[in-house]
């Protein structure tokens, strides 16, 4: 299928189900406070940033967000390829990973308010941890994948060093598992930021309980929105950047 | 003439050193200064880990391995061309070419000068701004040679180089090798399955067999080489040689 072709088939298929939505809202079928129509969206947009609460809360979430995924992917990359590269290491981690891991991100917020109480770092606490798991388990993966006779090849030409090997193998090659990864955490953080706000921590999700409480659902509706669209933005970048650094794959 | 290698009563284990893992035992073999050996034998005989205990990639057993070959800063003593070429997809072809320079004593430009000098020499001197994927099965072994040519080593350890390519691109790089071979001045020990390929590369052929396995024959390879192809003496030497390698076939199977 021809590029052009597909991205027709794919702004058809939004365009296609916001009309429907949008049907069924002036329809009367169904009230407007249950759901709101899509062509609510604009001006509860612009009711927002006139109030200057809109940019607010988007900058608000952002920087919960940003922290989170930070913290949780440097964490998480460098723990998971530590734990891949000594096998001690990994023994040890295996049944207290495994303890840990089910636990939901949300699950801690009980434990992020009493450790760090209603506070933007709370929150971020509560996003890193799914992120961190998204990675950790991917970089450890990645770097055990690793091809075995690329190794023996450095080994062969004179890199026979530990840090050697790290760098010129075993990053490089680990390194589309990793970002994809990245990729995955940086989904899954956007999924935890609206709840890591809930319980009243400035942001999106605090916005979103506050308008629901009015039933103003076209402002819930439009929050529900601009995550997609920061969601969008994000991997956009990432994409774009990731594949810069995957040049060398087909 | 000198012995660029020898082994010494080499054994290789594999395991804890377990006497029952032994591959081959008390090995005593010799490449002479610009000489062309090629290694071929039974699957499993341990041909590919001779390369590798020679390459200092696996410790021997027993014994040891001699290496008397000039030390020079600005190269190394032993290169090895793998059978699959394993070039390491995220670094363009001049970057592979240049792996093992990294961390000789050469400077950049000299570094550059040499990966230029070897692209050249295998003939794929636009090559080196290209990714890995890019290149064909034979153009990927070519440049598996020119990484090891880079590093001006005394000793070429080459593991099955042309194993996985077809016909008529084998013999191109038969006679590509043999050209570089003879510019270069290079001594090189060539492990094969193709018998064929061993007589018509070699000076010397030898065949290793049995179980633990040992060097059962040898075959000196005396035609001149501009006529080894499709000559009778040819074809006489490469029945010869297939002859002891069912014998020496026979041996393992016997001692199993």
């Amino acid at each position: 299928m021809k590029t052009s072709h597909r991205y027709a088939l794919s702004a058809a298929g939004l365009i296609g189900f916001l009309a429907f939505w949008e049907g069924i809202s002036q329809s009367g079928l169904i009230s407007t406070t249950l759901l709101p129509p899509p062509s609510s969206i604009a001006p509860s947009l612009v009711s927002e940033i006139k109030e200057g609460i809109w940019p607010m809360m988007m900058w608000a979430s952002f920087r919960h967000y940003a922290i989170g995924f930070f913290i949780g992917s440097v964490l998480g990359v460098t723990l998971g390829v530590l734990v891949a590269l000594f096998p001690r290491v990994q023994a040890s981690q295996a049944w207290l990973a495994r303890v840990l891991r089910p636990i939901p991100p949300l699950a801690w917020i009980p434990f992020a308010i009493i450790w760090f109480g209603i506070t933007e770092t709370a929150a971020a606490f509560i996003i890193s941890i799914g992120i961190f798991w998204i990675n950790y388990f991917t970089a450890m993966a990645a770097v055990q994948a690793v091809d075995k006779d690329l190794i023996e090849v450095a080994r062969a030409f004179g890199h026979r060093t530990f840090p050697a090997l790290l760098k010129k193998v075993i990053l490089p090659g680990a390194a589309p598992g990793i970002l994809s990864g990245l990729r995955a955490g940086l989904g899954q953080g956007w999924m935890t930021v609206v709840a890591a706000e809930l319980f009243g921590i400035e942001g999106i999700g605090q916005r979103m309980m506050e308008a629901s409480g009015l039933l103003a659902t076209n402002v819930v509706i439009l929050y529900m929105f601009s995550i997609a669209l920061l969601y969008g933005i994000s991997d956009y970048i990432f994409v774009a950047v990731q594949n810069r650094i995957l040049a060398w794959q087909r | 003439m000198a012995k660029v290698i020898e082994t010494e009563d080499l054994s290789v284990a594999f395991g804890e050193g377990d006497e029952h893992n032994i591959i081959f035992r008390k090995l005593n073999i010799a490449v002479e200064a610009g000489e062309f050996v090629t290694l071929v034998g039974v699957s499993g005989a341990g041909k590919s880990t001779l390369l590798r205990v020679i390459a200092d990639l696996i410790p021997p057993y027993e014994g040891s391995v001699k290496i008397d070959t000039p030390r020079d800063p600005t190269r190394r003593r032993i290169a090895m061309v793998f059978q699959a070429a394993n070039l390491m997809p995220w670094r363009k072809i001049g970057e592979n070419v240049g792996l093992g320079l990294e961390g000789i004593e050469v400077s950049d430009e000299q570094c550059r000068e040499r990966i230029q000098s070897t692209l050249d020499l295998v003939g794929l001197g636009d090559y080196g701004d290209r990714w890995p994927y890019q290149l064909s099965g034979g153009q990927v072994q070519r440049i598996g040679i020119a990484r090891a040519l880079a590093v001006a080593p005394d000793i070429l350890l080459m593991d099955e180089p042309f194993g996985a390519l077809d016909a008529i691109t084998r013999t191109a790089l038969q006679d590509e090798l043999l050209r570089i071979w003879r510019a270069t001045q290079k001594s090189v020990l060539f492990v094969t399955h193709d018998i064929e390929e061993a007589v018509y590369l070699g000076d010397r052929v030898l065949l290793l067999g049995g179980r633990p396995a040992h060097i059962v024959n040898e075959f000196k390879i005396a035609i001149a080489r501009d006529q080894r192809r499709a000559s009778n003496e040819f074809q006489q030497k490469v029945d010869e040689v297939k002859a002891g390698l069912i014998d020496a076939m026979a041996l393992s199977n016997g001692a199993a």
